[in-house]
């Protein structure tokens, strides 16, 4: 695999202060699958958001504002697992799996107060529940990369 | 009848490039030549739906929802191509996989593409 030869700028952005000689990058190999897929929830979840705040909010300003923070976490979550940047990806991934469970579960007890799908609703069911799967790849990426 | 007309030709061939990258990622291979024509084939039918689609939307017809309709549309346009480079940049069997992605997702934005010109879901 090429993990080891062609990615040194990378490399050296993963060794900063406080990343000793330990961790691998997390944007190479499966990493870069992980960073890709995460650029395209950042990116629907952001622009459905986006839509669905500035043609309708007065219908469902709940679903839709954490439409939005789900997007926002997406993309920093995908920023930061690109730059190798742990402690930030690891914190993003964590309010992700957070977010998914929390609206996840909250849309199934009161469905009332979910009138329109939001990327997390039903544990992401609308998204074949990779929005579930997503944060828990995430988390188990960072741990493997994290043991040198 | 929504005017669709290669939707199922995309669904068919993207989802044919897809199961080949997938062949390629178990077999731990990087994507070569081959998927990449395969993927090209796709993006040609693509780029032909999304012409359909600006045509109609000239004549004045109108999606249900028009501003998720061209996001759609940007997006389709774009997943090939930006899954083929990330493809090319991780020469691996996990390259591979993001080509597969990618597939996939064409399949699934074309149904989309057709539900929100319909209004259906």
């Amino acid at each position: 695999m090429a993990r080891q030869s062609g990615h040194e700028p990378l490399d050296r952005a993963a060794r900063k202060p406080g990343g000793s000689a330990g961790p691998r990058p997390t944007n190479a190999g499966p990493g870069r699958v992980l960073v890709a897929v995460y650029g395209l929830f950042a990116l629907a979840a952001t622009a459905r958001a986006g839509v669905q705040i500035a043609t309708k909010f007065h219908e469902a300003p709940l679903a839709y504002l954490l439409s939005a923070l789900a997007g926002v976490v997406y993309i920093l979550a995908t920023v930061a697992l690109a730059r190798s940047e742990r402690r930030f990806a690891l914190l993003c991934c964590s309010v992700e799996l957070a977010g998914v469970l929390a609206v996840g579960t909250a849309s199934v007890i009161d469905r009332a107060a979910f009138p329109d799908a939001t990327v997390w609703s039903g544990y992401g069911q609308g998204y074949g529940f990779v929005p579930l799967v997503l944060p828990v790849l995430g988390l188990l990426w960072l741990r493997r990369t994290g043991r040198a | 009848m929504t005017p669709h007309g290669v939707g199922t030709a995309v669904i068919v061939t993207s989802l044919l490039a897809a199961a080949w990258c997938l062949v390629t990622t178990l077999r731990k291979r990087a994507i070569g030549i081959g998927e990449l024509v395969a993927m090209a084939i796709a993006q040609a039918l693509v780029m032909a739906q999304v012409v359909i689609s600006v045509v109609h939307l000239a004549r004045g017809q109108r999606p249900a929802e028009l501003v998720t309709f061209v996001g759609y549309l940007i997006a389709i346009f774009l997943i090939l191509p930006v899954a083929g480079v990330l493809a090319r940049l991780e020469p691996t069997r996990w390259g591979a996989l993001i080509a597969t992605i990618g597939c996939v997702v064409v399949a699934v934005l074309i149904v989309r593409l057709d539900q929100v010109w319909t209004g259906v879901g």
